[in-house]
């Protein structure tokens, strides 16, 4: 059947998306939410209904950062949006309208506006053997936890750096798992560097108290830690058995069946790449963010965004940005007026502030280490789907290949299943250091339809009346 | 391989590569192979290099199983269903399908 038009299609179900729905529907906007995974809740909040259903005692192991999402995932469910749960996005066009299926039909969802809350992804870690069976991202690890339940059987190697890594960490310990080692690549000079930015981060001072007191229980637990390692890789022939790395001056290997592997978060931006947004690089943790204007306003009249997609501020900050887009969006189509959303918009602006008040510092003190920007060693893996090495893509850059896209014709980088979405970053960090240019010039991958890959039988099924155009 | 913690979701058939083996009602076809076995998910076309599953988010592609006959699905995104088949893809497909 086919779908009414909508005042707003949201895509994404994370706390930015969940809290623009909320926001707009409260505001009398008919909404469409559409999400990838069958529950909302987003990356950061998954499955945290069934969690409540059927694992009780894991609401404690994932803490009450996790927990309180369960109040966002329930407004949404009272506040009457057309969710479409268990749908992938393959087309966004600039004007509105969303292409989706759910896997056995392809759909059209018309709306006036588009929010994009598509979220963050984990940032590459391409390191020797990082694409051994045993190897995932602690994200990975995380969502394993959150909706089944699992734990990776140990001996256990977490590697790398973040906010994140420490509190995956914490979550691992309370459920019991058998870590073998901590490895961080953040070194006192990062603590030197980052502490200038800390008087501005103390309005957001429970972020940094918490961060204290995860270290705190990680210790208290017995978990070996290591800071300022250098030299990372995975060991292991079939599947990982191990990892090493280098610390003050002396080679560490450790035996692990298992190796978490993190080095923060970075937007998503494939689907605000395929409408060709405008996007700039940071110059500091080293990612591609879409340009917004106003309250994620763009320069596409139809299309909002809002949440980590945007830039990483972390889920409260999401929550808050979300809000002030559906506020904005609301403000675009005439349903408020200029007083009532500066009245409304106040308390969100504030909001937001405050839970972005803590991420210079943060930014400061975790920075992607360069040998996991640009691979030392020529025989590391960048593009995991076509097998393309670090070295293959320094020798392109010498016969000529001017940036990402051009290498794809060279190399294939970027063309396999995962459209470039494990590879992009490394590709042009890599391009830039090999070629003295900066990121910002070499520029990114272009991403075309269809954002994730459908079968022809999805297409074939889709109802005639979708395939009019308006 | 993975330790599944205590969870009261039902329990659900599915074959992973024609092995019975039991899930739990709610996880995705990457977390009951994982549970159930170590090592490799999948070959890749190019060198058969062994892959398992990497982001769990939908991101990567490196879950690809052929699940109930259809090849290259993304097992992280797909939740167990009682019944289900699960195959390891090998290598490259051939024109008639897998080899
Ligand atoms: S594990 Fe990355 S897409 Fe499934």
């Amino acid at each position: 059947m086919s779908l009414p038009a909508f005042d707003l299609a949201i895509v994404g179900a994370g706390p930015a998306g969940l809290a623009a729905a909320h926001e707009a529907r409260n505001l009398g906007l008919s909404v469409v939410v559409i999400d990838e995974q069958d529950g909302p809740g987003g990356q950061i909040y998954r499955d945290v209904e069934r969690v409540a259903m059927h694992r009780a005692h894991d609401l404690d192991v994932l803490g009450p950062d996790y927990k309180y999402g369960f109040g966002l995932v329930e407004s949404l469910r009272a506040s009457g949006v057309t969710h479409l749960a268990g749908y992938i996005v393959w087309q966004i066009e600039s004007g509105g309208t969303v292409w989706c299926s759910d896997g056995s039909q392809a759909k059209r969802v018309d709306a006036r506006r588009v929010l994009l809350a598509t979220g963050a992804m984990e940032r590459p870690v391409p390191v020797p053997g990082w694409t051994l069976p045993g190897v995932m991202t602690a994200g990975a690890a995380q969502i394993l936890m959150k909706s089944a339940g699992m734990v990776p059987g140990g001996p256990i190697a977490i590697c790398g750096s973040g906010p994140l890594l420490l509190l995956i960490t914490d979550q691992l310990v309370r459920a019991g798992a058998n870590i073998a080692v901590v490895a961080e690549t953040t070194s006192f000079t990062d603590y030197l560097r980052a502490a200038p930015k800390l008087p501005k981060a103390l309005l957001g001072i429970e972020y940094l108290q918490k961060g204290l007191a995860m270290r705190r229980r990680i210790k208290a637990a017995g978990v070996r830690m290591l800071s300022g390692i250098s030299e990372l890789r995975v060991l292991g022939d079939e599947k990982a058995d191990g990892v090493s790395f280098k610390r003050g001056g002396r080679t560490h290997t450790v035996q692990a069946s298992s190796v978490l592997l993190h080095q923060g978060v970075v937007p998503n931006t494939q689907a605000t790449r395929q409408l060709r947004l405008q996007h700039l690089w940071h110059e500091e943790q080293h990612y591609w963010y879409p340009k917004t204007l106003d309250n994620g306003a763009t320069e596409l009249e139809a299309v909002y965004l809002a949440g980590d997609g945007c830039g990483i501020y972390g889920a409260r900050a999401a929550e808050a940005s979300g809000r002030l887009s559906a506020l904005q969006i609301a403000r675009s189509l005439d349903v408020i007026d200029d007083k009532n959303f500066t009245l409304k918009s106040a308390p969100w602006l504030s909001e937001q502030k405050h839970h972005r008040a803590v991420r210079p510092l943060l930014d400061a003190l975790f920075p992607p280490p360069s040998d996991i920007l640009n691979p030392p060693d020529d025989a590391t893996i960048v593009c995991r789907c076509e097998e393309v090495t670090a070295g293959s893509i320094r020798k392109a850059v010498a016969l000529g290949a001017q940036g990402p896209n051009q290498l794809k014709a060279f190399l294939r980088a970027g063309m396999g299943p995962c459209q470039g979405r494990m590879c992009g970053l490394t590709v042009t960090e890599v391009m830039a250091r090999a070629s003295g240019k900066s990121p910002a010039d070499i520029g990114a991958y272009r991403i075309r339809p269809p954002l994730k890959p459908l079968t022809l039988a999805e297409l074939a099924d889709m109802d005639p009346a979708d395939m009019d155009a308006e | 391989m993975l330790k599944r913690r205590h969870s009261d979701a039902a329990v659900v058939r599915i074959s992973i590569d024609g092995e019975q083996v039991e899930a739990r009602a709610g996880e995705s076809v990457a977390a009951a192979v994982l549970a159930h076995t170590e090592g490799a998910t999948r070959t890749t076309p190019l060198s058969d290099a062994p892959r398992a599953p990497y982001c769990m988010m939908g991101v990567c592609f490196e879950c690809l199983m052929e699940i109930d006959g259809v090849a290259n699905r993304q097992a992280c995104m797909i939740r167990v269903a009682d019944g289900m088949s699960v195959k390891r893809q090998q290598g490259a497909r051939s024109v008639e399908g897998r080899e």
